[in-house]
């Protein structure tokens, strides 16, 4: 069940020059969220923006109940959530869209930039399983990366930098872990690199869970506005038919 | 529980309270039962229904702007003959004023989406929308013209026998004129503002925001527009008017009562905070209470 609820701020931590990590104390029980899904943040006291903030989940502790939010300063309104304190409190309505379902016994996940996020839960939740997923990390350079020691613990982790600053020089799509062995690549990151990790796994007959990250207002299904077209030239709802889709449903 | 005091009739219409929610900001109603007992609403508007099954606009549909957002989805919805058949059946008695928002590019369009609505039993009203700014035979054409705005009505009112509004655009010189148009064609009542015509512009880029390059704009920003409108229609036309446009509370209701509007819908707050409806509706009661004011009755058109 969806629910609207104020999140008191626990930590706000600096994670690079980009993003920063939330820890929110929920004042409800987290035990119903699920890798891959989302929440909608208010912001305020960001001069006329009024929008709230579509952002994924990065962690939930359910027996602690808080919940971890990694934020990328993009425009006003997350740079004003950067400056949020401890004991500030968030509207949040949450949790929102599919997610991912576990889903394969050798998965693969890749992850670009702050799209990276979300793969963390879905790794953990695979290692619970007793399952040690495979992971790629793609960043421009090391500048961008976040809490590598964190993504290590829960699964096997190679990183690309397209600069070669730190891991493997090239695209997440040249990373050596793209021949291992594997039945199932879950991505989330921009869209070309999504795309292209979709072919990729298209042409190898594997299938491919993509997560999309589409302009929103409401987050509910009700404003129609963060759509996708699929293959049959439906306007399919981020929101609520995703975030997550079947690679082959949208490309 | 129910604050009798709220109650406020749009002609056969009757509501528990002013506060209805804005066609296309509420889907179907169910997308906000989590969140609220959408039955204490005094109405909800469904989505935008036309004839046949419509794709809308494509990607981005949406720019936030100052105080308020652009969108351009432009009636994405299955068509009439999936609502009556798939979704009524789901949402019939979630509340007692479930009221379908009827779109088309035509006058048949219209009068086939009306009649076939006017059929089902617990649909006790249709708003009529001949203001949608957001696709090319979206209606709106039929909006800014008071002969088109009274053919289609007029057309309308012989298949619709139940309570009829008929959902206005500020985008016109004249709204009074457009309201008068269809008060004569035989509406029950009109709602007002639909969205304004606005642009938005990405500078970095060069480039507008949305794939449309023109939306409907709405939020707190449009609420001067719309009061002024709701003044003007209100004192201008002899049938109740449901007033809209960037309401976010019980004061921002309270002022389009004040100038004549008989009920509001709540559109764009929707999003941003799904509870606003109710805190509305309590933030009624409490003005009454504060001003010692026996029935929200009293306070319409006051202004």
């Amino acid at each position: 069940m969806k629910k609207v609820e104020n999140f008191i701020v626990e930590d706000n931590k600096v994670l690079n020059p980009h993003c920063f990590l939330l820890k929110l104390k929920s004042p409800v029980s987290l035990e119903d969220v699920k890798q891959g899904q989302f929440v909608n943040v208010e912001v305020k006291g960001v001069q006329d923006r009024i929008l709230r903030r579509p952002i994924s989940i990065h962690d939930v502790d359910v027996e602690e109940g808080y919940l971890y939010l990694v934020v990328q300063k993009i425009g006003k309104a997350t740079k004003e959530l950067s400056g949020v304190k401890k004991g500030e409190t968030l509207s949040i309505v949450f949790p929102l869209g599919n997610g991912f379902e576990l889903k394969g016994e050798k998965p693969l996940l890749i992850g670009g930039g702050v799209g990276t996020a979300p793969l963390y839960l879905l790794a953990k939740q695979f290692h619970r399983k007793g399952i040690k997923s495979n992971m790629i990390i793609g960043a421009r350079t090391n500048e961008q990366l976040f809490l590598t020691n964190r993504y290590n613990a829960v699964c096997n982790l190679s990183i690309s930098t397209e600069d070669g600053s730190v891991g493997e020089k090239g695209l997440v799509t040249q990373n050596s872990l793209m021949n291992s062995d594997f039945d199932v690549i879950y991505t989330c990151g921009p869209t070309p690199m999504m795309k292209a990790v979709a072919m990729m796994a298209q042409q190898m007959g594997k299938t491919c869970y993509v997560s999309l990250e589409n302009r929103m207002a409401c987050g509910i299904g009700a404003c129609l506005c963060c759509v996708n077209e699929n293959k049959e030239g439906h306007n399919v709802c981020v929101c609520t038919d995703g975030p997550v889709f079947d690679s082959k449903e949208i490309w | 529980m129910e604050d009798k005091r709220l109650n406020v009739n749009i002609g056969s219409l009757k509501l528990k309270n002013p506060v209805m929610t804005a066609s296309g900001t509420f889907g179907f109603g169910e997308e906000y039962s989590d969140f609220i007992d959408v039955s204490r609403l005094g109405g909800i508007v469904v989505k935008g229904t036309t004839g046949e099954r419509r794709e809308g606009n494509a990607y981005p549909r949406l720019a936030e702007i100052p105080a308020g957002m652009i969108n351009a989805v432009g009636l994405q919805n299955k068509g009439v003959e999936y609502f009556c058949n798939n979704i009524y059946p789901r949402i019939k008695g979630i509340n007692e004023n479930t009221i379908v928002n009827v779109s088309g590019s035509s006058i048949d369009e219209y009068c086939k989406v009306a009649s076939m609505v006017n059929d089902l039993e617990d649909i006790p009203a249709i708003e009529l929308n001949i203001s949608c700014p957001n696709v090319k035979k979206g209606g709106m054409g039929f909006g800014v013209n008071k002969d088109m705005a009274f053919e289609v009505v007029s057309e309308v009112r012989k298949v619709y026998k139940k309570h009829l509004i008929v959902k206005l655009t500020p985008n016109v010189t004249n709204i009074v004129e457009i309201a008068q148009a269809v008060e004569k064609a035989g509406a029950d009542s009109v709602s007002l503002i639909n969205t304004l015509l606005a642009m938005a512009v990405d500078a970095e880029r060069q480039k507008p925001i949305i794939s449309t390059i023109t939306g409907g704009m709405s939020g707190p920003a449009v609420k001067p527009v719309a009061l002024r409108c709701v003044w003007q229609v209100s004192h201008n036309v002899d049938i109740p008017v449901i007033g809209m446009g960037g309401i976010q509370n019980a004061t921002d209701a309270i002022e389009f009562l004040l100038v004549g509007a008989s009920a509001v819908e709540v559109g764009t707050a929707n999003f941003l905070n799904p509870k606003v409806t109710m805190e509305i509706i309590d933030g009624l009661s409490d003005y009454l209470d504060r001003h010692h004011i026996d029935n929200i009755k009293d306070i319409i058109g006051k202004i």
